[in-house]
């Protein structure tokens, strides 16, 4: 199937439309100028925001900035993805696949890419130089959600990576569902993935509590279970009762940015003023990839997905499985102190050949906006000793050849030693 | 302190602006959602909210409503900060005594609308003499942060006690009573508990139709027998699986009022799904109608109170009034609706906070008992109130007469 290059443009009645709705937006009957953000939104900062959206945000001028980046649409097993592709400037880019959560969307990456297509102009070197793919998840922003669930995400990205983009084998990230979807591909397609770098352990590993939980993991438990009393609302909402709220989300822009908003402000390191994060207009920019594109409903799939059919089913068994006999796929962590959950490195061994463990000094769950810097030099510092593994592009001749064959068994299993990292960091082998 | 005559009279810009908005509505679909018909699995069933939005814009007259709730005898009083917002339906039955009902989430004082005249005079609504001759002054009020009441300044400290103290103040200060009974469900039961516990000499008796999440899920499960555990584990069971909307009404109801203030079909689906949820059967037009429906939206819609509604969770979930060390003294019904959250608890675990003198199971109906069962819903608060009625009512001929007073003077 071919890949055809995509432009973001917005049609001109979705803009009229929104500035008709933003102008007559009805706000609750609460004080104006209170500016706590202790039961929602400040709602003095929120009327600043949607007041700064109507009159002085420019979209045309985001949308330029949007369209820098080499936007592309393909088919895939009948649905519409959308992603960027920029190529590395290096003598040997390794690609890497960067995959976004909620509430955000592909802008989570925009300010790493250049940081890791062109090391060399950043301070950096040009054999750390990555490939990178930054697809939008199905139902977000401009990417179809048909009949795909969660859990078939990582075989669609693996699909796109090396049938339609032609790498052998290749590395990727992500934090929130990106983590998730992430540990699918190194799960489902070991001998294509050279390594994961992820910002957190999939939430969902959680689901099922072992018996031998050492006391740093049973800390994690319980602050995992105050953060879904205390903050998790929303998380249960969207998987009960997804309608019920997109009734209301997609139908008030004011509306839609205080949900999303709200967890920016929660979930990053901005010592309670949003603004020392992200600016307003990258908050809406985010927000009018799930506007204009209607986009609210389906981004609640995963949510539903992963407490519905059939899933937590699945994914005891999979968790069963997986105890234990972590993949061989090397891994590597980054976590950010101001993220949903802080979890120990023993949990994450469970299930993961950790192979780097970096606890960060600042930035939240938005890290790739947060701190491009730092997120983008712990990504070249952990694939760094990994590219050496590769014939990287796959040959034309290959199509047509089931996946699994078409990667030779002695790149599958890498020897151990090769894999560590080579920055001091302590690898810890697992019997 | 005196009450002023009310009428409700929503300016005619409000229902232009509302027709506009439910015009331009942006309809979306969950896309998990199997759309077989009567299908509710994700939330309200997109089909129904069609036909109700439909219904509301085409059908549904809101000035007739007025007229029907407007002649209900409502009035505002200033307690406090408060506007206080109630309908007071006095009998002429000579023995009387002053009933107070109380609302809760998400539904008004229209939840009352159906009882109020069968409450006010049993015996010609009934005609079987069940009152005895004996009927009720009937006060409903909307509860601070409802309806025409509208957002109260509480303070922090036990929001739901301060509620209490206000509707206390209502009854003995403004309306004259020195001795009253408290029916009231959901957040109306936890104020109906409040007051007896606060002002045992001022509250004779009290009807519930839910004995309340504190007295549930606030217990020790090691002290429980099996069957109240049982019942307890189901309820936290239930509350997992569409328990979400109370979650986020107490932890960040700030993050949804702006998109419910912004868009009436958003509201509405947030509101019936609770209809829905907790209605007997499968069909909430059945149970309610869509005039009932749209009418209990619309009182959210045009004193656009929804933000305050969901904050009064986040509020006393703060600052708890009621623990389950808390005990009601005073003679309590519980009349269970086995549609209602939670299904029916064991009487055990209702008396382990409830002096229960009456427990009735019912054979049908839901949460919303006054508005889908008003007969049931009535007739028990008839029959566990009348041995009350006597002595109440001659103690408080002076009082009696005081209130009328109050009454010529505004």
């Amino acid at each position: 199937m071919s890949i055809e290059p995509f432009e973001i443009h917005l049609p001109q009645a979705t803009l009229d439309d929104l500035d008709q709705r933003l102008l007559t937006t009805r706000w609750p009957a609460d004080d104006p100028g209170a500016t706590d953000w202790d039961a929602g939104p400040s709602p003095s900062y929120l009327r600043e925001l949607c007041d700064h959206w109507r009159t002085g945000y420019d979209w045309h001028a985001r949308e330029a900035e949007l369209n820098r980046f080499k936007h592309f649409r393909a088919v895939l097993g009948g649905t519409i993805v959308h992603f960027i592709h920029e190529r590395g400037r290096g003598d040997d880019p390794l690609p890497l696949v960067l995959t976004h959560g909620f509430p955000d969307s592909f802008t989570r990456f925009l300010k790493v890419i250049p940081l890791l297509t062109d090391p060399a102009a950043h301070g950096g070197s040009a054999s750390d130089a990555f490939d990178v793919v930054v697809p939008s998840l199905p139902g977000f922003a401009f990417s179809e959600l048909r009949h795909q669930n969660l859990f078939g995400i990582g075989d669609l990205w693996h699909h796109l990576m090396t049938d339609e983009l032609d790498y052998r084998r290749f590395g990727a990230h992500g934090g929130d569902w990106g983590s998730t979807i992430t540990e699918q591909l190194a799960r489902n397609h070991p001998g294509s993935l050279v390594g994961i770098h992820l910002t957190d352990v999939p939430f969902w590993h959680a689901f099922q509590r072992p018996p031998d939980l050492c006391p740093s993991e049973q800390e994690y438990f319980a602050t995992q279970e105050h953060f879904m009393m205390k903050e998790g609302a929303y998380a249960m909402l969207q998987s009960t009762r997804p309608q019920t709220l997109a009734d209301a989300l997609n139908d008030s822009p004011a509306g839609l940015a205080a949900w999303l908003v709200d967890l920016f402000q929660r979930w990053s390191d901005c010592r309670g003023h949003i603004e020392n994060r992200f600016s307003k207009d990258e908050l809406l920019t985010n927000v009018m990839l799930y506007w204009t594109r209607q986009a609210v409903a389906s981004s609640f799939a995963p949510y539903y997905d992963i407490t519905h059919a059939g899933a937590p089913r699945w994914m005891l068994e999979k968790a069963k499985e997986w105890v234990g006999s972590s993949s061989r796929v090397p891994a590597g962590f980054a976590l950010f102190p101001k993220d949903l959950s802080h979890p120990p490195r023993e949990w994450a061994e469970r299930f993961f050949n950790v192979q780097r463990w970096t606890t960060m000094a600042r930035g939240g769950h938005f890290a790739a906006l947060e701190e491009p810097e730092l997120l983008a030099a712990d990504i070249r510092t952990f694939f760094r000793p990994l590219r050496g593994l590769r014939p990287l592009r796959g040959s034309r001749t290959l199509h047509g050849v089931a996946p699994a064959a078409r990667v030779a068994p002695a790149a599958r299993v890498a020897p151990a030693a090769r894999l560590r990292p080579r920055d001091g960091s302590r690898p810890r082998d697992r019997g | 302190m005196s009450a002023q005559r009310f009428g409700i009279h929503v300016q005619q810009t409000v229902l232009d602006d509302l027709a506009r908005r439910l015009e331009r509505t942006r309809w979306t679909t969950f896309p998990r959602a199997e759309h077989a018909p009567g299908h509710w699995k994700t939330g309200t069933y997109p089909k129904y909210l069609h036909e109700l939005c439909d219904y509301w814009r085409t059908t549904y007259d809101w000035r007739r409503q007025e007229e029907a709730l407007n002649a209900l005898p409502q009035w505002r009083a200033k307690i406090g900060t408060a506007d206080l917002h109630f309908v007071h339906a006095r009998t002429n039955a000579l023995r009387s005594l002053p009933l107070l009902l109380l609302h809760g989430w998400p539904d008004s004082f229209f939840r009352f609308h159906k009882v109020i005249a069968r409450l006010s005079n049993p015996d010609a609504q009934f005609g079987d003499g069940v009152g005895d001759g004996a009927a009720f002054d009937v006060v409903v009020p909307s509860l601070p942060g409802f309806g025409f009441t509208g957002p109260v300044a509480l303070g922090p400290e036990q929001p739901a006690r301060r509620s209490a103290e206000l509707l206390w103040r209502l009854m003995t200060e403004v309306l004259g009573y020195r001795r009253f009974v408290v029916a009231g469900g959901d957040t109306g039961s936890v104020l109906a508990q409040i007051l007896a516990i606060d002002h045992p000499d001022a509250v004779v008796a009290i009807h519930l139709t839910d004995i309340g999440w504190h007295a549930t899920l606030g217990l020790d499960p090691s002290s429980l027998s099996r069957p109240e555990r049982r019942y307890v584990e189901d309820s936290r069971k239930a509350f997992q699986a569409d328990g979400a909307y109370a979650m986020l009404q107490t932890t960040r109801p700030g993050a949804l009022a702006t998109a419910l203030s912004d868009s009436p079909i958003g509201l509405a689906s947030w509101i019936v799904d609770r209809f829905h949820a907790w209605c007997d059967g499968h069909d909430v037009d059945d149970s309610f109608g869509r005039e009932d429906l749209l009418t209990n939206v619309m009182i959210y819609w045009v004193t656009n109170t929804i933000g305050p509604s969901m904050a009064s969770y986040f509020a006393s979930a703060r600052s708890p009034s009621l623990t389950p060390d808390d005990r009601v003294e005073r003679p309590v019904a519980v009349a269970l609706f086995p549609h209602d959250i939670g299904g029916i608890p064991p009487r055990a675990l209702a008396e382990r906070t409830l002096n229960v003198q009456r427990w009735t199971e019912m054979p049908r109906g839901g949460h919303f008992a006054a508005l889908e069962e008003p007969d049931l819903y009535a007739h028990d608060l008839v029959q566990f109130f009348r041995p009350f009625v006597a002595g109440a009512g001659a103690g408080d001929r002076a009082a009696q007469q005081e209130r009328s007073d109050v009454h010529r003077a505004v």
